[in-house]
């Protein structure tokens, strides 16, 4: 026992423990090394302590399995978002730099509450028992909460934090009654012990508790009818951290609803599918139809990301390995798009300042042609039309629906998809026809990079995705 | 002499539960109601799992339920700091003034 287990255990958490001990290491650094020069370092450093531990992930990984008596697992599924939830930190850390030099936001804590909450992150896809699930949420979420608020001297920003971690908080309290119920009448908080319970036969304690889970994870994914913060957040907090709020955080609590619900509550497909159908078809409608009348680009993204949970949470409700590889392989593009849209938004800069309306992008594609094709191929890959890659992570997901049954559903998603094309059409129309003349000052690097390459991306990447919808479909490869 | 069981806990649970949710979405007033409605949501949660925990003879839900506290502690922390900032921009913390952004 001891010493020869614990190591062992430690060995699974090693992106963990570095992003953990490392953020701890950088506060001091900036603590202790004040001045504007810190900053950028502690900046810097994050940025490869996030890209290090999502490598560490993928390469300093050997062995796959269950650490501290079954509450944390490292798998492959835990493994793949972990490499994700490194690089995609890593690049909004990357994208955030300059903005915050500009807006003298540039103070170390902003950072540090990246790698924190990407460490929450990745505990929350490695999370195998009630009581690390919650920590790993919190964790995350109390390093968000912050973030929000980090620009202090503006309202808007206090009042986005002000209202993210209000609902936020009683999001997690929702979660946390359920996971009362459902340890109450599971007998366990192991993932593992949930789900020879529920084998025996699901109670009417262990739906109502998970009914609340669930709703407490729709909160964090920002899923209809939980979605009512999310325009307000992201419209108010600075664009930075609104970029990172559309990707990474997403991306974990979505990994976390799948395992949730396929893990232990694998045995009650029945009758969690169709809460997860109701929170699809509303998300992918809500998200739809809010977006067609928002004039700031923010709030345009965050009814898109609603509209994309909503696909995200079709792919859940097929409860089949297609439907996790359909998952992944949305979520992941899903991320890539709407990071390079991110940077699209922060090259929206005049001389007086940040602008963020749709209509100041008109007529961008005649005076930066760059950013207009970026701008073109990202909304093209979010709406979904082919060929670009959005286009083949929509129809997986479209697939793995149709194969475990669910063709009323499909249809639905179809026809969402439709009309949420017409808004990212607004916008490309907006790009190249319409008369503007806001003149943006040159991006920076990391921005400008990021945009076009994320752009680049949209098409560069079907071969990687045709071949893992191949693989997936033909062999029938295993995520869990 | 009735005996107190285990449903008479989780009944007590559940009324602190919809207080506590019903404190966050009726309150109109003040935002500090609010954060004392969330720390009512997890005190009920904590009831009901040393509630379960007792019943079933099992200490992980004890143990959970101090998780739970600590978090609790955290949470109101970051709470009251965002409080704070946002009063400094708003000069007041009624539910109704939270309202720069809608649609």
């Amino acid at each position: 026992m001891t010493a020869d287990m614990l190591s062992q255990d430690l060995t699974l958490l090693i992106p963990e423990i570095l992003l953990a001990c490392g953020a701890m290491a950088l506060l001091m650094l900036g603590v202790f090394l004040k001045g504007e020069g810190a900053n950028r370092l502690v900046q810097w450093l994050t940025v490869g302590l996030l890209a290090v531990a999502g490598l560490a992930a993928l390469f300093a990984m050997t062995g796959e399995g269950t650490a501290f008596s079954g509450g944390f697992i490292f798998d492959s599924l835990a493994r793949f978002s972990k490499v994700a939830i490194g690089i995609v930190a890593a690049i909004a850390m990357l994208l955030a730099m300059p903005y915050l030099q500009a807006e003298k936001l540039g103070k170390m804590e902003y950072p540090i509450l990246v790698a924190l909450a990407a460490a929450g992150m990745m505990m929350m896809v490695s999370a195998n028992d009630l009581i690390s699930m919650y920590m790993a949420i919190e964790l995350q979420s109390l390093a968000l909460y912050v973030l929000a608020a980090f620009n202090r001297d503006s309202l808007r920003a206090s009042e986005a934090g002000l209202k993210y971690f209000v609902l936020g908080a009683l999001s997690s309290g929702l979660l946390l009654y359920g996971a009362s119920l459902v340890y109450g009448f599971a007998g366990a908080t192991g993932f593992n012990e949930i789900a020879i319970a529920v084998e025996s036969g699901p109670t009417v304690g262990l739906i109502f508790g998970l009914v609340f889970v669930i709703c407490g994870l729709a909160f964090k994914v920002s899923a209809a009818p939980f979605h009512m913060w999310t325009p307000d957040v992201y419209e108010g907090a600075p664009t930075p951290v609104t970029a990172f709020f559309a990707t990474a955080p997403k991306f974990a609590a979505m990994i976390l609803l799948a395992r949730v619900l396929v893990e232990p509550f694998g045995g009650m497909v029945e009758q969690w599918r169709d809460v997860i159908w109701i929170l699809a078809v509303l998300s992918m409608g809500i998200g739809a139809f809010g977006a067609l009348t928002q004039t700031n680009i923010k709030r345009l993204m965050a009814y898109s990301s609603i509209a994309n949970m909503g696909y995200a949470l079709v792919a859940v409700a097929a409860a089949s390995q297609t439907g996790m590889w359909a998952l992944l392989v949305y979520m992941v593009l899903y991320m890539i798009s709407v990071i390079g849209s991110f940077g699209a938004i922060l090259s929206m800069r005049t001389r007086e300042g940040m602008v963020e309306q749709i209509s100041d992008l008109a007529g961008v594609a005649q005076r930066n042609p760059g950013l207009g094709w970026s701008i073109t191929a990202l909304m093209f890959s979010i709406g979904g039309l082919p060929f670009m890659v959005g286009f083949f992570g929509k129809f997986f997901l479209i697939y793995a629906a149709v194969e475990s049954g669910l063709l009323i559903l499909a249809v639905l998603a179809v026809l969402f998809s439709v009309v949420g094309a017409a808004y990212y059409l607004r916008v490309v129309k907006t790009v190249w026809f319409d008369e503007g003349e806001v003149e943006f000052v040159p991006a920076a690097l990391s921005i400008y990079w990021v945009t076009r390459l994320a752009g680049l991306a949209t098409v560069a990447l079907l071969p990687v995705v045709g071949w893992v919808v191949y693989r997936a479909v033909s062999v029938g490869l295993t995520v869990l | 002499m009735m005996e107190i069981g285990l449903g008479h806990y989780l009944a007590v649970a559940a009324v602190l539960f919809t207080i506590g949710v019903f404190g966050i979405f009726v309150n109109r007033k003040n935002v500090i109601i609010l954060l004392m409605s969330i720390e009512l949501i997890l005190l009920s949660v904590n009831i009901n799992l040393v509630a379960f925990s007792s019943f079933l003879g099992d200490l992980a839900g004890q143990v959970f339920a101090l998780f739970v506290l600590t978090v609790a502690a955290a949470e109101a922390a970051v709470g009251l700091a965002i409080l704070v900032v946002f009063f400094r921009n708003r000069g007041d913390i009624s539910v109704e003034g939270v309202n720069l952004m809608k649609g």
